[in-house]
């Protein structure tokens, strides 16, 4: 067990013995290597379940407009940046919840592990200081973790929580410096048939299954436009014309608030390429607003703001 | 049952008299995951696989079909049913747990008074090769639920690799008609029968034991208000992952798709864990939450099954248990359901 996994089984403890809060979300052990579980503890003597370690890939805040009470939550920083999304949006009072910020090494990429082991069972893996300690039948290999996080967590720029009432561990050095966009230009730079029969290829593995929605922190619409049938707006068939459809508008009404926490990707079990899109909407709203999304509670959502000398004349 | 044994330097010989006269699904890599795709040539097929992501209940009941198809253009209303499957199709190379959900599948489909055309159709045209799992995955649980890493139910033909070869049982009449491309090959020796039969006992020891589900019909008959169900949703996503990749999940929604003049009438894969599985045109919804659909969802497969089919609706895959985004094990959930019982003697 790691230093930081015991600072926040005694942060949730005194916050439930004390009353400060009614329930912890946190992470607890899974059942299947590289895997761990979210986790809901509201009594103080249950807090040892809780854990940390580089597969808590689930973005908790996800569960945070559906919990009553006032709720403790582990969070690593994209985490806290959607927690940041969800006061800005008005679905959290702040004074509900009590952040357990939690600096981030970022998180392992267990399909890129499998992929990396030709397909290979494990059956254990054991994280030590920079390297991943991977066991099958016949099999032990030693893995870069650095290689293997996650492509959101190579992109992360704020690994440390903007947010919280106690942090865990000690601040992470942030990843400055490279480009962090440059997937999103090479792709850009692509032709658009080539990007077309990408899309099509990608979105032709869809199964309809809404992992990716379902996971996403943001995408806590009560109804989501798929459910609706009177008016159907979207067919419910796998072709890619309606699966397409639904992960381009998906994208769009995530812009300028997905902070790029890659839950939607993990949660995916055909491995869709989904922050492709995502990530595109980022950028552009980077650019184009000079915003980011979830960095603080005070900026206004750029595309949620209007203003009389706003430039377009669309909307005027 | 005769039994051939294949060298497998002539496995693409072998699968090679196959298409030329059928068309054969087998598991193809595709995007670095195994999938059940359509077969070009031998070479495509990948048969050192574990399982393949996605089930392949979509050969039989693909996850939307035109059921019929409809017309206002001309002097009167024209309605045409969908035109049925002609072709037959050799599924070769699935596993065990997923050829006994074919049987399952069947019994939903063509039983109890209700044979549906469209499954039939395809159905009745599908031979099925299975390949045995000497191997099975850590999330695998199929004997516990009534099936075996060598279970022939649902298979025509059971292949098993032995290592230098493949051995080659055959199981229906229909695996008969479809040996004979095979007739080639000799019968298989005592040697390659002791192999398959220590393999076989190698892989269920390995599974021995995996998950108890004795008595989970009454257990959960006894449950329908337990506090269980308070707690059990709670990390759900309320996704159809686990459902979707089931072998042998289902529900369906039947929807017609276009306008008032011309369209068509679609059968869809449904979830019971999506909200609008239930939803009424009221807007009220009887199952509101993730405590009622997960209820359903136990209680179809578990209780429910039992009492129509005599069997649980589960070939234990393991596939809802290796991709549930927050890792809400299926096992882990059964065994509460049992063992906790059991020990109560409730």
């Amino acid at each position: 067990m790691t230093d930081v996994s015991q600072a926040i089984r005694d942060t949730a403890r005194s916050l439930l013995a004390d009353g400060v809060v009614d329930i912890v979300i946190g992470f607890e052990a899974g059942t299947l290597p590289l895997r761990s579980s979210p986790c809901f503890v509201r009594d103080a003597a249950d807090t040892d379940r809780l854990v940390w370690n580089m597969s808590c890939e689930n973005n908790l805040a996800r569960y945070l407009p559906w919990i009553e009470g006032k709720v403790g939550i582990v969070a690593k920083g994209c985490d806290a940046r959607s927690i940041v999304g969800h006061l800005k949006e008005g679905r959290l009072e702040r004074e509900r919840v009590h952040v357990i910020g939690v600096p981030c090494q970022g998180i392992l990429d267990r399909r890129s592990i499998e992929h990396r082991l030709g397909g290979k069972e494990i059956l254990e893996a054991q994280e030590r200081e920079t390297e991943l300690l991977v066991r099958g039948e016949g099999f032990e290999v030693a893995l870069s973790k650095e290689e293997h996080l996650h492509a959101s967590c190579r992109a992360c720029r704020s690994r440390n929580p903007v947010i919280y009432d106690t942090l865990v561990g000690d601040p992470v050095a942030e990843g400055e410096g490279a480009d962090e966009y440059v997937d999103v230009r090479e792709f850009e730079a692509k032709p658009p048939a080539d990007r077309w029969a990408y899309f099509l290829a990608e979105s032709s593995r869809c199964i309809r299954c809404y992992a990716c929605r379902n996971a996403c922190p943001l995408c806590y619409c009560r109804i989501c436009f798929t459910d609706v049938t009177q008016p159907q707006w979207l067919g419910r068939t796998a072709n890619p014309a309606d699966t397409l459809l639904f992960h381009i508008v998906r994208a769009l009404h995530v812009a300028g608030r997905c902070v790029d926490c890659g839950a939607c990707d993990r949660a995916c079990p055909l491995g869709v390429d989904v922050r492709k899109l995502t990530r595109k909407m980022e950028k552009d709203v980077e650019e184009l607003f000079h915003y980011k999304a979830g960095m603080s509670p005070d900026e206004p959502l750029p595309l949620a703001t209007y203003s009389l000398d706003d430039p377009g004349d669309f909307i005027q | 049952m005769t039994a051939l044994r294949v060298p497998k330097e002539q496995t693409a010989r072998l699968l090679a008299a196959l298409l030329e006269q059928h068309q054969v699904v087998a598991p193809v890599e595709e995007d670095s995951q195994v999938t059940f795709g359509r077969l070009g040539s031998p070479e495509e097929a990948v048969l050192d696989y574990r399982n393949a992501q996605v089930s392949p209940k979509g050969l039989l009941f693909p996850q939307a079909e035109t059921l019929l198809t409809y017309s206002l253009a001309g002097e009167s209303p024209e309605v045409q049913e969908a035109p049925q499957a002609q072709d037959g199709q050799v599924v070769f190379g699935i596993r065990p747990c997923d050829a006994r959900s074919f049987v399952l599948l069947d019994r939903v489909f063509d039983g109890n008074g209700w044979h549906d055309r469209c499954y039939l159709s395809r159905r009745r045209n599908t031979t099925v090769v299975a390949l045995a799992c000497p191997k099975p995955g850590v999330a695998c649980f199929c004997a516990s639920v009534g099936g075996g890493p060598f279970s022939t139910e649902g298979s025509d033909v059971l292949l098993t690799d032995l290592g230098q070869e493949y051995l080659i049982e055959v199981v229906t009449d229909k695996g008969a008609a479809l040996a004979e491309a095979w007739s080639e090959y000799g019968e298989a020796d005592e040697g390659s029968l002791r192999r398959r039969a220590e393999l076989q006992a190698g892989a269920e020891a390995a599974l021995a034991g995996r998950v108890e589900i004795e008595g989970i019909d009454r257990w959960l008959k006894g449950m329908w208000d337990d506090v269980f169900w308070e707690r059990l949703h709670e990390k759900c996503l309320g996704c159809g992952v686990c459902t979707y990749l089931c072998p042998t999940c289902h529900c369906f929604d039947i929807v017609d798709e276009g306008s008032d003049r011309e369209g068509q009438r679609l059968r869809l894969w449904d979830s019971c864990m999506f909200p609008l599985f239930t939803r009424q045109a009221s807007g009220h919804n009887p199952r509101p939450t993730g405590k009622e659909r997960w209820r359903q969802r136990l209680m179809h497969k578990f209780c429910y099954s039992v009492d129509s089919y005599g069997e649980v609706g589960c070939v234990g895959c393991g596939r809802c248990v290796v991709n549930c985004p927050v890792n809400l094990d299926l096992r882990h959930v059964l065994n509460e359901i049992c063992s906790d019982r059991t020990q109560q003697g409730t």
